[in-house]
């Protein structure tokens, strides 16, 4: 069995240092990670989870703000859930939304509407891809308490 | 957690016996946050940040529910809010309705909570936005995301304020020995050089052997600790004092 439980211990921890190392996480998920204790052993998880709901609804109120069939496109209006988006993706660590999230607030601002539309497509992947790693990354970490193991605590510098 | 925005604690009143007014200190030394942000994710970070360095809290999700939570959305000042306890109020800037300046403002009005350090969180590092807030006598800005050791050090300095005001605060506002002195007027200009002994210092008699920040060094570490966005803007307005610029440009001071 503690063969088992170090190798899960191994690939939680290459795959954790991957996803910040791509770009995924940064270092605010670090600072979530700090505030999870046996206490509370499902916090990180708990947040992303309402950080992710977030995105459904936020996206959904931008694609419906930036819907020409409706009237004029509302740039204000979109600028404000992308503002909304921003904000969370940099309290969870969500690196790659909250970078699109400025990028797409300037097209907002600019009232660059083919700006816009690419940049909710693009939002729109990078978080499911990112609710993806981290669906697994949750999963290692079940694997090896599942094991008899502790989750390993994983130094990214 | 307060996930539907709505009040979560005990009011201090409810939690005493029932004819108890200035008597039996309950957790005196326990600190109340009222933490505002209209952001669910962030109210779910902000208050862990805050329980996890041994505060109780009360979050909610606008302007307006603060106010009501402390009793100041009408005009008569009731005798139940007198003996709420609150020790320090944080605040998200950027919020649908009621700004946290605005907010700010009619807590700094009330004569309730007028002593009540307020924190202004912000993702934007825009500086006529900060100094705005400290003049309207905001205690500190926090620069999101708010990271474990900018409670922690929030934290300390509320220790050493309810432990020397005996919980008393509120009770007296003239009270000169109120520990976290609130800025100057906003009609005169902040004169703080770091190596001096300002006039503005935490008056204390605590034996703590680190040093007490005024509170425009406390806020001078945050703004210049964390990575600034590309969106970010500083600003600069000429007129505005030109120490507090030189004080944020040397970080450490914490």
């Amino acid at each position: 069995m503690d063969a088992l439980i170090s190798q899960l211990q191994r690939q939680f921890r290459d795959y954790t240092i991957s996803l910040y190392q791509q770009g995924f996480l940064d270092d605010q998920f670090t600072e979530l990670k700090k505030l999870q204790d046996d206490g509370s052993p499902d916090f990180v998880a708990e947040v992303l989870t309402l950080f992710f709901e977030d995105c459904v609804k936020l996206i959904s109120n931008m694609a419906r703000a930036l819907d020409k069939t409706t009237g004029t496109v509302d740039f204000s209006q979109v600028g404000a859930s992308v503002h909304q988006l921003k904000g969370s993706s940099s309290s969870v660590g969500a690196k790659r939304v909250k970078a699109l999230c400025v990028s797409f607030k300037e097209y907002c601002e600019a009232k660059n509407y083919e700006g816009c539309v690419r940049c909710l497509q693009q939002v729109d992947i990078e978080y499911k891809a990112l609710k993806t790693k981290l669906q697994d990354m949750f999963n290692l970490e079940k694997q090896i308490i599942q094991a008899g193991g502790r989750v390993p605590q994983v130094d990214i510098n | 957690m307060a996930r539907d925005g709505g009040v979560s604690c005990l009011r201090r009143s409810e939690m005493m016996n029932v004819g108890g007014i200035e008597s039996a200190p309950l957790d005196l030394d326990e600190v109340h946050v009222l933490a505002v942000d209209d952001s669910l994710v962030d109210r779910i970070v902000i208050e862990r940040l805050l329980r996890i360095t041994s505060c109780k809290v009360t979050a909610v999700d606008s302007g307006w529910r603060a106010l009501e939570f402390l009793g100041l959305d009408n005009e008569k000042a009731s005798a139940e809010f007198d003996s709420l306890k609150v020790d320090l109020i944080i605040t998200d800037y950027c919020m649908p309705g009621m700004t946290g300046y605005e907010l700010l403002k009619k807590i700094k009005e009330s004569s309730n909570f007028k002593e009540v350090p307020v924190v202004i969180m912000s993702s934007e590092n825009v500086l006529t936005r900060i100094d705005r807030c400290l003049e309207e006598g905001a205690q500190d800005f926090l620069l999101k995301p708010v990271k474990l050791a900018d409670v922690k050090r929030l934290r300390n300095h509320l220790t050493k304020d309810v432990k020397l005001s005996n919980g008393n605060k509120r009770k007296l506002p003239d009270d000169s020995d109120s520990v976290i002195s609130s800025l100057p007027p906003p009609s005169s200009p902040l004169t703080i050089s770091p190596e001096s002994s300002p006039p503005l210092t935490i008056s204390t008699e605590s034996s703590d052997s680190s040093p007490q920040l005024s509170p425009v060094e406390m806020f001078s570490t945050s703004p210049l600790s964390s990575p600034i966005d590309d969106d970010d803007v500083l600003t600069t307005s000429p007129e505005e004092s030109p120490i507090r610029r030189q004080m944020m440009r040397s970080p450490g001071l914490d």
